[in-house]
This record gives C-alpha cells, sequence and structure tokens, in this order.
C-alpha cells in the first residue's frame, strides 16, 4: 500500500468514526444544547456527519485534501445553524493545507487554519462559552508538542486531546458571550458548551484512528508504545502545567 | 434595481417580513425571504440564502439583512458560494426595520449599494 493509499484509508476511518461517535452522542449533545441553546446540535452534528459519510463514499481516488473540502462542503449543506460555517466552512478552507498530504506539520498547519477561520467566523474568543474554549488550548498544545517539544504525533495529539478536556470543564462555570447561550446571561452559568463538548468528541476520534493506523505499522512513531489513555495521567494541574494549556487562557 | 434578501430563523418571519417591505417599497422593490434550516426547520441554511441572493440580483447588486448570529454566518458562506457579478453585501441592522427603510431607498432611482446599507444601518436610530 502507498503511503497516499493509507493516509487515505485512515481519513476515511477517522469520518466514520467521528460520525459513529456524533450517532451515538446526539441524544448527550441536544440535551446539552437544549439547557443553554436551541436544542438541536446533536440532530444536526449527527444529520450532518451521516451525509458526509455518504459524500466521501462516492468519491473515487481523491486525495486527502480533497475528501477533507467534501466533508466540510457537504457539512455546510446539511448542518444548518452556526454550526455549518463553523465547523463545515472551516474545514473547507483548512483543507487546503493539507496538499502535501498527512504530516505532523501539515496537521498542525489545518489545525492553526481551522482555528482561525472557526474565530473570524464567529467572532469568539477564549473565554466567551464556545468551541473555541476547547479548539484553542487543543490547537496550541498540538503545535507547542510538534514544533517546540519535538513530540512523536500521537504524543502531540493525546496531548491536544487532553487540553480540549479541559477546555470543556472551563465552559462549565462561564458566562455564555457569543451564541444562542448569550442570551441567557447569567443562566448560561453551570452548563457544558455543546460545541466545545462536540469538538472534544471529533478531537477524541481522531486521536483514537490515529493510534489504530500509526500503532500498526508506521515506524516513525514506534516510540509511542505507551498508549496515551483517554483519561489524561495528570489530572489537576500540577503535573504538566508550565504552559500547554495556560496559552489558551 | 437593488436586490433585497431577508434572512431570518423562520422561514414565517422572513416571508412576513418580506410581505410588510413590499408594501413599503412598491410594486418595484425587489425582495426575497430566505428563511429556515436546511429541512425547512427553525434555522438558516446557505443554499436557501443563495438562491435568494441568485433570485434578487438583476445585475445592480444585492443586499442581505439577517436576523440572529448563524443567519449571519451562513449568509457570509452564501455570498462566498454565489456565482454572480452582482456586488452582495451583508448589511448590519434591525431586521424588521432595517429591510423597511432598505425597500423605500432601494427603489429610488439614485440608489446604490451603499446608500441601500446605509439605509439598513440608519434604522438603528428609529
Amino acid at each position: 500500500m502507498t503511503d497516499e493509499d493509507a493516509q487515505r484509508e485512515a481519513l476515511l476511518d477517522a469520518i466514520e468514526s467521528v460520525a459513529a461517535r456524533l450517532a451515538a452522542e446526539k441524544s448527550h449533545l441536544t440535551e446539552l444544547d437544549s439547557a443553554i441553546g436551541d436544542a438541536d446540535h446533536g440532530a444536526n452534528m449527527d444529520r450532518g456527519f451521516e451525509a458526509v459519510v455518504e459524500a466521501v463514499e462516492e468519491l473515487d481516488e481523491a486525495s486527502v485534501a480533497e475528501i477533507t473540502k467534501t466533508v466540510g462542503v457537504t457539512l455546510v449543506s446539511t448542518v444548518g445553524g452556526a454550526s455549518g460555517p463553523l465547523y463545515g466552512g472551516s474545514i473547507m478552507s483548512a483543507s487546503t493545507e493539507l496538499g502535501p498530504g498527512i504530516t505532523a506539520e501539515t496537521a498542525v498547519a489545518f489545525a492553526e487554519a481551522y482555528l482561525e477561520k472557526v474565530q473570524d467566523r464567529g467572532g469568539a474568543q477564549v473565554g466567551a462559552k464556545t468551541m473555541v474554549d476547547a479548539l484553542t488550548p487543543a490547537v496550541h498544545t498540538l503545535k507547542k508538542s510538534i514544533e517546540q517539544d519535538d513530540l512523536a504525533p500521537l504524543e502531540a495529539l493525546a496531548k491536544a486531546v487532553d487540553a480540549a478536556e479541559r477546555g470543556v470543564r472551563f465552559t462549565t462555570p462561564i458566562r455564555a458571550k457569543k451564541g444562542r447561550a448569550s442570551y441567557l446571561g447569567w443562566r448560561s452559568v453551570g452548563h457544558r458548551d455543546p460545541g466545545a463538548t462536540s469538538t472534544l468528541f471529533i478531537l477524541e476520534e481522531l486521536l483514537e484512528t490515529a493510534e489504530d493506523h500509526l500503532d500498526g505499522g508506521a515506524e516513525r512513531d514506534a516510540t509511542a508504545t505507551t498508549t496515551p489513555d483517554k483519561t489524561p495521567e495528570a489530572d489537576g494541574d500540577g503535573v504538566d502545567g508550565e504552559g500547554t494549556d495556560a496559552e489558551g487562557g | 434595481m437593488i436586490g433585497l434578501v431577508v434572512v431570518s430563523h423562520s422561514a414565517k418571519a422572513a416571508a412576513g417580513i418580506v410581505e410588510i417591505a413590499a408594501e413599503m417599497g412598491g410594486e418595484g422593490a425587489k425582495i426575497e425571504p430566505a428563511g429556515g434550516d436546511p429541512e425547512g426547520g427553525v434555522g438558516t441554511a446557505v443554499e436557501r440564502i443563495a438562491s435568494a441572493i441568485e433570485r434578487a440580483a438583476d445585475g445592480d447588486g444585492v443586499v442581505v439583512c439577517c436576523d440572529l448570529g448563524s443567519a449571519v454566518m451562513n449568509a457570509e458562506m452564501a455570498v462566498e458560494t454565489v456565482n454572480i457579478g452582482d456586488e452582495v453585501v451583508i448589511a448590519d441592522g434591525p431586521i424588521l426595520e432595517g429591510v423597511l427603510n432598505a425597500a423605500v431607498e432601494a427603489t429610488s432611482p439614485q440608489a446604490t449599494v451603499e446608500s441601500v446599507v446605509a439605509a439598513v444601518e440608519a434604522a438603528r436610530d428609529l
């Protein structure tokens, strides 16, 4: 199997895993969204990714950038609400970063382009109780882990997922400043943000797929045998609090 | 003539605003509603907005007015994807009053995209 085939297969697996996860979490996400939003996030994301799975199945020998672009285009036309442009539109624009294929470097470039587009389009900063609260620390952690700490891609992605998880927890006690929840003012306090939560689910599935595909044959990641479990080894801020998550806030 | 597009989370609200504004703008006004999510429920949809822009466009330009947050985002996506020669601008103002003001301005022979956008924004002071 060529590298290109392997990447395509991994990407298609990731898309299926994300779709399955969002289908499984549909009522959970809708429950979160009914507390502070319009109770459609679970159904919208599920509908969107169901359409995505069908759309990518129809592609033939497409590059990873083309597949990724199709994911975005399909989400834009099927999700509706703010999630269409925020998830789909951002994937669409960031997809060009994967032109050279999926490497640690292009993954960081994709993540940064995605975050930039989300912020640009939605106008939310960290602390507004939105998906940005999970996404920003995740992207910054991924970038730092790859570019400065020189970690293996799997380890870097695992750290990014941990950072996103902390970001999601951070959305619970704060007041919404963007999105439908902002109309509720202080009543939004005490609820976890649905967009941050679905962002975490997506990242968790990307990590899991990466583990499946990189652990098997890829020799460059043979060092990462300490499987990064989904439960972070350090739950508090004490152990690895020097900077990885501080960047977000 | 400058076309107008009314983007609302509710197809009924969009149609209702068009109904009121058409009365203000008279026969000539070209105002198209774009309400509802991809399945027709409460929400907004890029494709609905894009096709309303196409219907409203006759070469002189289109001004789009939106209600809540995601309507603006979906309108932005629609403006980016729509394939017409017209200038298309999203105007920020109160949707009902803004569209009424814009409908009056759009039917004036001197109207430009800029003057219609200004009419929408001026509705903040109504």
